[in-house]
């Protein structure tokens, strides 16, 4: 199994017929993903990639049956473009656009909470590679490739330090079941603990790589749960260990700006919860491999 | 972005938060001109820098008469202001702002957040102002008032009251406390803010609620829909190199080592800074070139590197996902070409298209260090920044 998508998740891309939407869409539908059509509002009506393009998220949804979004929308427009999945019942929305105005996904993760817990949408990202379960489906941007199918699960927070993770494993013969990237901003849809929760129920899941950087208070969060509730072995890493306080580092929530947001604080906080942390970026694959064979 | 004290004034002033009289001046004349337009007996002459902890650092001055004023703003104008936030380097004053000064009875603390934690706006007041919120909250953590704002309804005129009754202020105090607090919150709001804080808001003889220092922080997000704060953007506050890259759509962070870094992607950056660190050296900036790393970001991202005196050698390290090796090798290749890059380089390619890329690197002819894994090129640039000789000494 794996977690978050499958073979048989819906895909429907917003932003379809844009450059970057066309560009991914084309990658996710070689990599073997169900893509069912977009929404591009505007454009309904019209066949692009040989898929269906719609107006609305609604319309799609009762035309194709999807249950899946990824948006590759402008930053200015995206927080409307995730409401109106949430609203139309998508049940998993991915978020890749970076630059989305922090009020904005405050106000989006005030509106998912209009809907009761069952009906839910769950958001991934923004500002995130998406996700991607090897040999089965990718709904993000990422290279298909770096990817082997195993048992390991993989949260990060950053999209190129994820693809670091899974190449290095690749090369000791470790597989994945699914990698989710949860995005740098500083408000993201969901959040280490949540995809926790679920490589925990995952059964074939064995041991979990949590990818964290400096900023928020996530990190902390999701070691804490670990402790008290994860019974897989989780090896964890927290990128900015060099990072000065107070400077923003490319993504927008990697700021040193409280207490507990240094990589060292982090660090120190997985270790007195009883994570194995990795020594150092290089060591992401070796770190995982030794916490396997045992 | 941050912006200066009397910019944020003038916003906080628009939303209906009272402020002293005030006026800016770049020059000691255009200064005592300030303090004469705007009356009063007392001025205080701040130094305007995007830091907070001026007045400790001397950047404020209580001026008596129009003389005071201009030998105050004759010393602070030009100087490097160094305060306990600016780092050694300090910040140039290039503006004063000339305020009346008004004696006050009371120095409260009012500041808005956006919270992670919560994901919400979060209101901290306490009657113990003037002091450091961290100063604060380790000193007096009980009188510290909070409020939790709902994102879908905003912040309620009773919640304002809630904080304004807390802080002990008499009834006439209290009406124009909330008045401040809510214009705060819809300035907060409405231009996109990350951070307002009134450090002090004090309150006068005749019960006046005057906000006496202000600071406010934007999302760089949302600056495309906030164009007046945009326009308040002092790049002079800011270094220089960062200005220089946002212009090439880099992200770049200087730092105090030796070895530059170019990396695809903030965290692989940090993660390439921090096995420097492991392999005994020491990164010399955060540089994110971003997802599509055309040949002409590279070379952008090669220059900024190396107008770095203290850069001795380069790590590039690439990722590749969207992007190709070949491209970026071609990018690297074409950089190195134009450039003087007098400095060894390393490069580790990986991901898409990586043999194509790796043999453009290798038949360059040009003298650069080809790695293999992260581990392998954090050693290699550690080495050789070790034994590559200072720059200044070599190009003068």
């Amino acid at each position: 199994m794996s977690i978050l998508i499958d073979e048989t998740s819906r895909v429907l891309i917003q932003g379809f017929t844009g450059d970057k939407g066309t560009f991914h869409a084309k990658e996710m539908i070689a990599y073997g993903t169900k893509v069912v059509g977009g929404v591009t509002p505007g454009k309904g009506g019209a066949t692009h990639l040989g898929l269906p393009v719609f107006n609305t998220v609604k319309e799609a949804i009762k035309q194709t049956g999807a249950t899946h979004s990824i948006t590759f929308v402008a930053p200015a427009f995206c927080a409307d473009a995730i409401m109106e999945a949430a609203d139309a019942g998508i049940k998993l929305v991915c978020s890749i656009t970076d630059g989305i105005p922090a009020q904005d996904m405050m106000r989006v993760k005030r509106y998912l909470l209009r809907y009761q817990r069952d009906h839910r949408t769950l958001l991934v990202g923004p500002n995130c590679a998406g996700i991607i379960s090897p040999g089965k489906a990718m709904l993000g941007i990422m290279p298909g490739h770096i990817y082997k199918r195993g048992a390991v699960g993989i949260v990060s927070r950053s999209g190129t330090l994820g693809y670091e993770a899974a190449a290095q494993m690749k090369d000791l013969g470790i597989g994945i079941t699914t990698s989710v990237g949860i995005g740098g901003d500083p408000i993201n849809g969901s959040s280490f603990l949540d995809h926790l929760v679920l490589f925990e129920r995952d059964p074939e899941t064995k041991a979990v790589m949590m990818i964290g950087e400096i900023g928020g208070p996530q990190e902390a969060e999701a070691a804490a749960w670990i402790k008290s509730h994860m019974t897989k072995p989780v090896v964890g890493y927290v990128a900015g260990l060099t990072a000065p306080k107070g400077r923003r580092m490319g993504h927008a929530g990697a700021i040193i700006s409280a207490s507990g947001d240094s990589a060292a604080e982090k660090s120190e906080i997985m270790k007195s919860y009883g994570l194995t942390v990795a020594p150092s970026p290089s060591e992401l694959g070796s770190t995982i491999a030794k916490v396997l064979a045992h | 972005m941050d912006i200066h004290e009397y910019q944020a004034k003038e916003i906080l002033a628009n939303f209906g938060v009272a402020t002293p009289h005030g006026a800016v001046a770049y020059s000691p004349e255009q200064a005592v001109y300030c303090a004469t337009e705007l009356g009063g007996w007392h001025w205080a002459v701040k130094a305007q820098i995007h830091s907070g902890g001026r007045g400790k650092a001397g950047g404020v001055k209580l001026c008596k008469t129009y003389n005071e004023v201009r030998a105050a703003a004759a010393e602070l104008l030009g100087k490097t202001l160094v305060t306990n936030q600016t780092g050694p380097e300090g910040k140039v004053v290039q503006r004063v702002y000339i305020e009346v000064a008004e004696p006050f009875e009371r120095e409260i603390y009012l500041g808005f957040v956006l919270d992670r934690k919560v994901e919400r706006v979060r209101i901290i007041a306490s009657r113990f102002g003037g002091m450091e919120i961290e100063e604060i909250a380790k000193e007096h953590p009980e009188e510290i008032l909070q409020v939790v704002v709902e994102p879908a309804v905003g912040l309620q005129p009773f919640e304002a009251r809630e904080l304004a009754f807390g802080l002990g202020l008499t009834l006439k105090q209290v009406s124009r406390a909330v008045t401040s607090i809510l214009g705060c919150y819809r300035a907060f709001r409405d231009l996109d803010a990350t951070m307002v804080e009134i450090n002090p808001l004090v309150v006068t003889k005749d019960d006046r609620v005057l906000a006496l220092d202000a600071k406010m922080s934007f999302d760089d997000n949302a600056l495309f829909r906030r164009h007046t704060v945009a326009d308040m953007r002092d790049h002079s506050q800011e270094d220089p190199r960062e200005v220089q890259a946002a212009e090439h759509n880099l992200n770049y962070v200087g730092l105090d080592g030796n070895i530059g870094c170019i990396v695809n992607g903030a965290g692989l950056a940090m993660a390439t800074m921090d096995t420097i660190k492991y392999a005994g050296g020491s990164p010399a900036n955060f540089l994110d070139v971003g997802g599509g790393a055309s040949p002409e970001r590279v070379a952008a991202a090669f220059r900024l590197v190396l107008s770095d005196r203290n850069v001795r050698a380069i790590l590039v390290n690439v990722f590749a996902g969207i992007n190709r090796c070949d491209w970026v090798a071609e990018g690297v290749v074409k950089a190195c070409r134009e450039l003087n890059v007098d400095v060894p380089l390393v490069v580790r390619l990986s991901g898409t298209n990586v043999e194509a890329g790796r043999e453009i690197i290798a038949k360059s002819g040009l003298p650069i260090i080809s790695a293999d894994t992260l581990a392998d090129a954090a050693k290699a640039a550690v080495e050789a920044a070790r034994s590559a000789p200072q720059r200044d000494a070599r190009t003068a």
